[in-house]
């Protein structure tokens, strides 16, 4: 068994997974049985001066069948007392001293702060996690992601939260802004012991077309929501590397957005996050999917030979860098396995249609042009079928085949694949030497 | 226009034929859903290929799953105006579904038959409902006349297209019932008489007239039509079930297997006597290992499909067979019927001798049906018509024009008996001539709906 327990600005974590500030988090009765379940630990559902919900308040989106592939929600921050909140924190950290509670929160004055940090402090929080990220509601009244897309009032809100707070005070930012490094730099300058992102995206889930109210409707009418699940987590994972690499943002990182399997857990911790959140996935089938995010990341770094969490942490951030360092000269091509295509067409109509025409089957050449409309233009090559293995037998007619001299490596094919490993993509032959972008620049030969 | 009250005929729910539920009930919504849902929209698809009407399949699944009924409803009927039917009644193992990449996949493959029979279905309603058709009528109406002699899936199809471009399209029909073999013989676990009807109707709305009750060649004679008519389409089916020239086969216990079938599924006075046991069914087709299945769902214990040579050499398919011994029929491999032994008009048994061995055993049993195929009647119309030396009219490949210009044929008495899709494409074809020869060009798809995109080589 690998060490999965982690260690995020002194507080320690029996694993990485924490159920993300949200309906999850909302009582000490449901992150009781979140822990139970085996989460290491729970940011506390918002607290703030108790608001009044809309209803409905969420909407998904669901593809081919799948559903909730992405999910948004106009839910504001906990719509229960705060002295019943308290109590119940004081009785979680009480009943399990060795998972994490940190606190979310989000009020308005400075004597606000103050306030609701020591009430949260005296209640026995690991730490608190200051909400400048929701993107609905409160940001009308100045809260939320109001504050995370203005960093000089984020920066000064968090030095007063490391003025009243003897526990570690994280930030969640907003994915809402042009370029994240200007609230992390805020955050950081701030005084903040680590950040948490992303918060959920500014959005609309969709529009009834029977009604032509968007969705989700509060009776004729909508507001924009936040977008998450399993949809949003390429936006949050690019977030999390641009300050990972940002060798300023020097505070640890708790990654949150559209993780729902270990793969992506293991995707964010390699991309620097130390602990990881998770909402929408346990909005959909409950806290038990903790127990295969546990097994299967401990068995992926078992494989791996890594022996801590803490060995993949930020792993995959060297790899991430300009376009301009690029290796211009490294090529790959298609190879399609004649014994696995099912013969569905999907990777000659995509190259077709969407990529090089290098795709061919064997009726003929793909011609880039259909029946009537010829535009004038011939086959760029003409290609014969592979021959196979065995010599002089044209391979099977329903495989199509790659002009390898024409495909530029571009993934499409692969990619519509319905069939698991028929569609590689292998290294060519003739690569040279690296050059990139910078390098020609550099030689003046652009 | 329209002898429409003759084909609502009062069908009595007593038939046997009721006693049956489908084997492949209308999906719901949701089963629609998640059905269509697991096609992943092939590119030119091998499914395609394998359907006789060329429907573009991966186009109608999708639309079913993004909710648009009536567009799906659209690609199936365009391609095959009986898409309701087929949808209920093709051997999509061997046709659309047995040709699915899922089978390569080795998993079980899209079910194609009840997307489109879904499809198909809930357009039908939602026209019904709205009043609004899925293919209104053409405006351009011609004066031109085509007959089609015979009520059954060719006809049918070939009048719907006919119709739809403006052409006065007039069945006639000897039965009192129309919708051919749809009405009178397919399985009733796959569609009933009511269902067959229903879609007869859809069909006439159209525009098509219908004459029941009226024989070519004895209350008409084919020679009248060619005259009175622009073309005439013959879709007359096949005959009679054959006999098999056995001693003491003259007993009302003695059956033809598409008599039998046609009293189950039409006949409100019929029913199985009490103390029917066994049954022997003689033959190996499609027709044969219907009825057995038929008298064991029936209740029938013991029935028993008695085939000159092995299971595999079955000319029937070997998906209905499985089916069949699902429900207790067994198969006795390699025997040859001799004799019927009788006691008056009661049978004591069938003599049955064996083709390996030479063996000659009793059979003791109730009943014997016999279907070994039935009888080319084309002949009966007319001689003028050409005929193969097995009976078939000879028809050109592509336009299914006989000799003679004026007239077309197709369905079973092209074919020597195929399937309800092949006559549904030989009546398009036929009608998309008939158009282009009357100087109409078609107004919905006169090749396969999908275009292959495999340009010929033009210079
Ligand atoms: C028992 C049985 C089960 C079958 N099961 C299936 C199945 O599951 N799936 C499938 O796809 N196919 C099945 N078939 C085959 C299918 O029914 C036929 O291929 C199809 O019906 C042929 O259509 P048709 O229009 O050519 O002829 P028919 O359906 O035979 O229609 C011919 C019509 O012409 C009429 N007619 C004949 N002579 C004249 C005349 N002189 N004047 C006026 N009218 C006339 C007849 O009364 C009949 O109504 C089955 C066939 C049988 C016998
Ligand atoms: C491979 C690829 C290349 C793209 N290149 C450009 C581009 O050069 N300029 C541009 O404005 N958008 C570009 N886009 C973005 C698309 O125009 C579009 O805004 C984006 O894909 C979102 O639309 P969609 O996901 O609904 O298709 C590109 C998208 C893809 C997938
Ligand atoms: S997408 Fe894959 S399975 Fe389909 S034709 Fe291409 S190689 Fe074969
Ligand atoms: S072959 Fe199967 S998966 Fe492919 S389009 Fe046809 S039904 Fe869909
Ligand atoms: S008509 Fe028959 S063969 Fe063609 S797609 Fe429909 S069910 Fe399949």
């Amino acid at each position: 068994m690998a060490d999965l327990s982690v260690n995020i600005c002194g507080i320690k974590s029996p694993n990485p997974f924490w159920l993300a500030s949200a309906p999850p988090t909302n009582t000490g009765e449901q992150v009781m049985r979140g822990f139970d379940a085996g989460w290491g630990g729970a940011v506390w559902k918002t607290l703030g001066e108790p608001i009044v919900n809309v209803n409905s308040r969420f909407g998904a989106i669901d593809y081919s069948g799948t559903k909730v592939i992405g999910f948004n929600n106009i839910e504001l921050i906990t719509d229960r007392p705060l002295a019943s909140n308290f109590k119940e924190i004081y009785e979680v950290k009480k009943r399990y001293p060795h998972n994490v509670v940190i606190v979310s929160l989000m009020v308005e004055t400075k004597d606000e702060w103050q306030e609701i940090i020591k009430r949260s402090v005296d209640a026995g929080a690991d730490g608190l996690e200051l909400n400048f990220g929701c993107p609905h509601g409160m940001c009308e009244r100045g809260m939320g992601s109001a504050v995370g897309e203005e960093p000089k009032v984020l920066q000064e809100i968090t030095s007063w939260a490391k003025e009243f707070s003897n526990v570690p005070v994280f930030v969640k930012l907003s994915p809402n802004v042009t370029d994240i490094r200007d609230p992390g730099m805020a955050a950081v300058m701030g005084g903040c012991d680590g950040i948490s992102l992303i918060n959920t995206i500014k959005s609309i889930i969709g529009v009834d077309l029977d009604t032509l109210v968007p969705k989700p409707s509060v009776g004729k009418e909508s507001t924009n929501g936040g977008y998450c699940g399993p949809a949003v987590k390429p936006i949050a994972l690019h977030l999390l590397a641009v300050l990972g690499k940002d060798p300023k943002i020097n505070v640890p990182i708790s990654g949150i957005g559209g993780i729902s399997t270990w793969q992506d857990a293991a995707e964010f911790i390699a991309l620097g996050a130390t602990t990881i959140q998770v909402c929408t996935a346990v909005m959909h089938y409950g806290y038990r999917i903790v127990e295969d995010l546990i097994d299967g990341l401990n068995n992926y770094l078992n494989n791996k030979g890594l022996k801590s969490v803490s060995e993949l942490t930020g792993q995959a951030i060297p790899g991430f860098v300009d376009w301009g360092e690029l290796d211009l000269n490294y090529d790959i091509i298609a190879k399609i396995d004649g014994d696995k295509c099912i013969g569905c067409g999907l990777c000659y109509v995509a190259c077709l249609d969407g990529a090089h025409q290098c795709i061919h089957t064997q009726k003929g050449p793909c011609h880039g042009w259909h029946g009537e409309a010829d535009h004038g233009f011939g086959p760029r090559t003409e290609v014969m079928p592979p021959l196979h293995h065995d010599g002089g037998v044209p391979a099977m007619s329903h495989v199509p085949f790659v002009d390898e001299e024409e495909c530029i490596g571009c993934n499409l094919c692969m990619l519509v694949c319905p069939v698991p490993d028929c569609i590689t993509m292998v290294e060519a032959s003739h690569s040279e030497s690296k050059k990139s972008w910078k390098d020609h620049v550099a030689k003046g030969s652009a | 226009m329209g002898n429409k009250t003759s084909s609502k005929p009062l069908l009595s729910p007593k038939r046997l034929e009721r006693q049956f539920s489908d084997y492949k009930p209308l999906y719901s919504e949701a089963e629609a859903l998640i059905e269509a849902n697991r096609c992943i929209n092939c590119y030119d698809a091998p499914c395609i290929s394998a359907c006789p009407t060329g429907i573009d399949i991966p186009a109608f699944i999708k639309k079913i799953s993004t909710g648009n009924i009536i567009g799906s409803a659209k690609v199936i009927f365009e391609a095959n105006m009986l898409g309701y039917s087929t949808g209920r009644v093709c051997p999509v193992e061997e046709l659309c579904v047995g040709a699915c990449v899922y089978n390569d996949l080795n998993s079980s493959p899209i079910q194609i038959g009840r997307l489109q029979h879904y499809a198909a279905k809930k357009a039908m309603e939602i026209e019904e409902n709205t009043g609004k058709k899925l293919f209104p009528r053409s405006k351009r109406k011609s004066d031109k006349k085509v007959a089609l002699i015979g009520a059954g899936p060719a006809s049918l199809a070939c009048a719907a297209y006919l119709a739809l471009d403006g052409i006065e399209a007039v069945i006639f029909e000897k039965d009192t019932l129309p919708g051919g073999l749809n009405t009178t013989a397919v399985a009733p676990y796959k569609i009933q008489t009511e269902a067959s009807i229903e879609e007869v109707n859809w069909i006439l709305q159209h525009g098509v007239e219908l004459k029941t009750g009226v024989e070519i060649g004895k209350d008409i004679a084919l020679e009248k039509l060619i005259d009175e008519y622009e073309a005439v389409f013959i879709g007359i089916g096949l005959g009679m079930g054959k006999r098999l020239e056995l001693k003491g086969n003259d007993s009302a216990a003695v059956w033809r297997a598409t008599d039998l079938i046609r009293k189950i599924k039409n006949d409100p006075d019929f029913s199985l006597p009490d103390e029917l046991n066994t049954v022997l069914i003689i033959g190996g087709g499609n027709t044969a290992i219907d009825i057995s299945r038929e008298l064991a769902m029936l209740g029938v214990k013991d029935v028993r499909l008695l085939y000159r040579r092995s299971r595999k050499e079955m000319p029937g398919y070997e998906h209905e067979m499985v089916e069949a011994s699902r429900y207790g029929v067994r198969l006795v491999e390699h025997v040859t019927p001799l004799e019927i032994i009788r006691n008056g008009e009661q049978i004591k048994a069938l003599k049955v001798k064996s083709t390996i061995s030479n063996d000659i055993f009793d059979l003791p049993c109730d009943w014997v049906v016999e279907a070994v195929g039935q009888l080319k009647h084309v002949s009966k119309i007319s001689p003028e018509i050409e005929v193969d030396d097995q009976g078939r009219v000879i028809v050109d490949a592509k336009t299914r024009r006989t000799s003679n210009p004026k007239v077309y044929a197709g369905g079973d008495c092209i074919n020597g008996g195929k399937e309800v899709v092949n006559a549904a494409q030989d009546g398009r074809e036929a009608a998309f001539d008939i158009l282009r020869n009357l100087g109409i060009s078609p107004s919905l798809h006169g090749e396969k709906y999908f275009k292959s995109f495999v340009s010929e080589n033009k210079n």
